[in-house]
């Protein structure tokens, strides 16, 4: 059995140990890890969460136990210091040598700290490791004692990358931040001078102070720091430093044994993570790969892939000579992302730059003289289209011909410029962290067992890293599960395995006759309160039934007709169609309001509300309003409620229609027609809008020549105006429309989905659903109307039909066994009415 | 109002002292509820006929005090017999009065037996 000693535990280290597992699977090796830091290797990428978690064990790559169940030895808080490559040993901190027949150096790199006098004094900090951070915390805490509410000034020196994270971690300390940057920009290796000054502002919007080009000379303060000195005159007060100034390779270990160093550090090594020592390997930042040293967690990640494969044996597995260095970060909650080559010398492109200052936004695209190639780019502000970007520059996959459409969107109708995720290649990798194709991706489900986005992240380890690919991830797997019919279906509930539509269609193809034969043909187990009403609600359509004929399945008010009230008590709504009433009809509810002693009030849809009314006065109360001419006003349904009107043309001076004859009319067309939610109108006399039609699930307002018709909007908790569907009609073509309309929306809407969320739904939005009611396009034109028709024909007052049916007594009787009424209703006054008591 | 919801404590079959007749079973309606009165207490009766089972709960909903329970929806949870308030849609199990939602608030029930098309319910007050 060979040996390999891994030294170091860091991420890349770590990710060494993991590829082993994967891959070296016929144990022919023995693998010792060491780690100096007294914890395993953790992420140090998102080292600033530390600050709000305090929790370093949830930044654990992986627990101690993992290396234990792997039979990997990992043995922390103990360094190597030297390596025998004769006797091919290493000596550690402990004066204990190990041997070794392949030795792999991870060591990764030490936070540089330039020679600034003063650089030793106390309160000054590197930023790199867990006990970093505590060090910073326990420093901040003395600081911060005995003094009150006085803001204290903390720097970071760089204003890269990792600097401006610590930037962050000093803000949560509650520290007034300082980042003090020598180049003249900020992230200088990412960004242009016009992308570093929108995130300066922004920046410095959310309370962080940018200092550009200062050079610091001196760190002021006797024992403990007291300021940062730039020139003669040019200082700042801090009482805390972190210093943030770049990494120096920790090639310590490979100097004193002679292996092959670059001349600025640096462990050299070939293309297949080889030192000048064929038996040592170098991963990660120690290594010096192209004459370069880098700093991401990806490429190191790659390296460790590449030393495993090479040490089992498979060693056609080489290092990319083309690195990519895409980065994508949220800093303190600003995105910043650069890919590809994000400056464009002009001999190579050109660029299409797009900045907004009011809303520190900064896009360029870097494109080739052909125009035909994404050679890179910037974002800052907003990086959604970050992993696109991404995907477009490293595959070359073709982009528009109008390339300002890449960050300025396409302006012709509908969709994006960027077409599907599906169309990237298969080799494409989509998580470069984990260097996950998006053919693994894809794979994991259509040749594996995954099902759903947890199931790919599970399998696959994409999106561990740094996150960033989440989204495109999640759309690749909706696709290939889309792609394969298995899509993520939206059930009824456990009793029924269909959406409303499927089970709409098989009620009404197999000619059901009721709920129960429902689910005996189709679902199973008792039902519930979600597909009881859903039912209800489709045979109400498919057969205008009201619901005093499947008493049993209807939601509690449609069982009694009636809006259960706070106490248990009911209110009755009689219809007033388009808010329209006599004299005579409001004095017989008023009559009726106190002869039963009902609070009253006007609603918000022009009727009247009667409250307080007990189960057993409810057909009392109705038989009374239904003898003076009223009906039901369908209050408590999942129904049409009212149309509400402005008073029109025939008294206002400024009316072009008659909007309440109108009202009126499409109200008595609809009323009792069941829908998967409620269902409002509303129609206006002219464009003052007194109505608020707009406000409504349809609303029509008078203009010169028609009306014109707006649909799906409504108030509540998510308020929406409806959108314009047609210009100028007259009524016939109006209701037509309507009728149209509404039964689409009646025979496709989920339940209890509201006219605007199913539009927001609708693919393809309101000029698909104007291709269906006005052109036809599906051919089903005829049916709704005809479908609608039957409903109207059919419409009968269900108070009316509950009133004359004999054994409507038993439904609205408080006790079975008893003609005792609920003695448990108190009620209190208020305002020369009652309301119920609070308990 | 503790003092009204605390009259209500399950009963099981062991502990019946009395069988009160409340009506015989054409006086329920099928798959939904219906309110019984026994002394002070209100009680909710279900039949369930796909099963044949009668579930009898307290009349009360913990949640707001409402003597609501006999008019919500009936039904099933992973093949469980559960009762939906009409006020608030919680759900609780017919079998053991839990709340199925997995919070505090639970139910008193108590047991039903049907002798020859009359309907019984059992009490041990």
């Amino acid at each position: 059995m060979k040996k390999i000693i891994v030294v170091g535990n860091g991420m890349v280290g770590y990710k060494f140990c993991e590829k082993f597992v994967a891959l070296a699977k016929d144990k022919k090796f023995q693998l010792t890890v060491f780690g100096e830091e007294p914890r395993p290797a953790y992420d140090r990428v998102h080292l600033s969460e530390f600050f709000q978690s305090k929790d370093a064990k949830a930044l654990e790559m992986a627990p101690r136990e993992w290396y234990e169940e792997h039979g990997i030895e990992l043995v922390t808080d103990e360094r190597v210091t030297a390596i025998h490559r004769v006797s091919k040993k290493v000596t550690t901190s402990k004066d204990i040598n190990y041997k070794y027949d392949y030795l792999v150096l991870a060591t990764g790199s030490a936070p540089f700290v330039p020679n600034i006098p003063g650089v030793e004094k106390k309160g000054v900090f590197v930023y790199r490791t867990i006990e970093d951070l505590e060090a910073m915390l326990s420093y901040a805490a003395k600081l911060k004692k005995g003094r009150k509410k006085e803001t204290i000034k903390a720097a970071v020196l760089g204003g890269g990358l990792l600097g401006l994270e610590a930037a962050k971690a000093v803000m949560d300390m509650g520290f007034e931040p300082h980042v003090v940057e020598f180049a003249s920009k900020l992230m200088p290796r990412q960004l242009d001078t016009r992308a570093s000054n929108v995130l300066q502002e922004k920046l410095e919007s959310l309370g962080i102070n940018i200092h550009l080009s200062k050079a610091t000379n001196k760190i002021l303060g006797d024992k403990n720091i007291t300021g940062m000195e730039f020139g003669e005159y040019d200082k700042i007060d801090v009482e805390m430093l972190v210093i943030s100034a770049g990494i120096r390779p920790r090639d310590e270990l490979g100097k004193t044994c002679f292996l092959e160093m670059g001349t600025r550090g640096g462990i050299v090594v070939s293309d297949k993570m080889q030192t000048s020592d064929p038996e040592i390997f170098a991963i990660g930042e120690v290594a010096l790969y192209n004459q370069m040293i880098y700093g991401l967690v990806a490429p190191g990640y790659d390296m460790a892939g590449v030393a495993v494969n090479q040490i089992i044996g498979n060693t056609d597995v080489l290092m990319e000579s083309d690195i990519d260095m895409s980065t994508k970060l949220k800093l303190i909650g600003v995105d910043v992302a650069s890919y590809g080559e994000p400056f464009m010398p002009v001999e190579k492109g050109y660029s299409i730059i797009y900045e907004n200052k009011t809303k520190n936004l900064y896009k360029r695209i870097n494109i080739s003289h052909d125009g035909k190639n994404l050679l890179g780019g910037i974002l800052v502000g907003d990086a959604t289209d970050y992993n696109m970007f991404h995907q477009i520059y490293l595959n070359g996959l073709p982009i528009p011909e109008d390339a300002e459409e890449l960050i300025l969107g396409s302006r012709g109708e509908g969709g994006s410029s960027f077409g599907s995720v599906m169309d990237i290649p298969d080799a494409a990798q989509v998580c470069s962290c984990e260097s996950i194709t998006k053919g693994d991706i894809c794979c994991s489900i259509t040749e594996g067992d995954c099902q759903n986005l947890g199931d790919v992240i599970a399998k696959t380890k994409a999106t561990t890293g740094c996150g960033g690919c989440k989204p495109m991830v999640a759309d690749l797997v909706n696709e290939t599960l889309k792609s394969l019919g298995k899509e993520v279906k939206e059930t009824i509930c456990e009793h029924f395995s269909f959406n409303r539509q499927e089970l709409y269609d098989l009620i009404k193809v197999n000619q059901v006759k009721d709920y129960d034969e429902t689910l005996n043909l189709f679902g199973e187990g008792h039902g519930c309160e979600t597909c009881k009403p859903l039912v209800a609600s489709i045979f109400a359509t498919i057969t205008m039934e009201t619901p005093n004929k499947q008493v049993g399945i209807q939601d509690t008010n449609d069982r009694f007709l009636a809006n259960i009230q706070r106490n248990g008590t009911y209110s009755v709504v009689p219809r007033i169609a388009g808010g329209e009433i006599t004299p005579d009809k409001l004095i017989v509810i008023g009559e009726v309001a106190k002869k039963y002693d009902l609070y009253t009030k006007i609603t918000g849809g022009q009727r009247i509300d009667l409250f307080g009314a007990q189960l057993h006065e409810l057909p009392l109360i109705w038989k009374e309003l239904i003898d003076a001419g009223f009906e039901s006003g369908h209050a408590y349904g999942k129904s049409l409620r009212t149309v509400k009107s402005c008073v029109g043309s025939t008294w206002c001076r400024f009316g072009m229609h008659e909007s309440v004859t109108f009202a009126i009319e499409i109200e008595d067309r609809y009323k009792g027609l069941r829908s998967p939610h409620k269902l409002k109108g509303g129609v206006s006399g002219c464009i003052r809008e007194c109505a608020e039609a707009r406000g409504k699930d349809f609303g029509l307002i008078a203009v010169d020549g028609g009306w014109n018709l707006y649909v799906c909007g409504n108030g509540g908790a998510t308020p929406k105006h409806a959108v314009l569907f047609a210009e100028q009609l007259d009524d016939a073509t109006a209701i037509k429309y309507l009728d149209r309309f509404l039964m689409f929306y009646i025979r496709t809407a989920g339940p209890l989905v509201r006219t605007a969320p199913w539009l927001d739904k609708l693919e393809g939005g309101i000029e698909y659903l104007k291709k269906v009611v006005i052109e036809d396009s599906l051919g089903i034109a005829e049916e709704l109307d005809a479908e609608m028709q039957g409903l109207v024909n059919k419409y009968e007052c269900e108070w009316k039909q509950a009133i004359e049916d004999p054994n409507m007594a038993k439904r609205f009787k408080h006790f079975v066994n008893s003609d005792d009424t609920d003695d448990n209703l108190v009620f209190v006054p208020m305002r020369d009415q009652k309301m119920p008591k609070a308990w | 109002m503790q003092d009204i919801l605390n009259q209500y404590n399950t009963v099981s079959d062991a502990d019946v002292t009395t069988w009160f007749e409340v009506g015989t079973v054409s006086d329920f309606p099928e798959n939904s509820g219906a309110c019984i009165k026994y002394k002070t207490k209100q009680i909710a009766v279900y039949n369930f006929t796909r099963t044949d089972k009668w579930y009898a709960c307290q009349n009360l909903c913990p949640h707001k005090m409402e003597m609501v329970l006999s008019l919500g929806m009936i039904g099933d949870k992973d093949g469980v017999a559960k009762v939906a308030c009409p006020m608030h849609k919680k759900n609780f199990s017919l079998e053991d009065g839990s709340n199925l939602a997995g919070d505090d608030l639970k139910i008193a029930v108590y047991p039903v037996k049907i002798e020859a098309g009359n309907v019984y319910i059992g009490f041990s007050d």
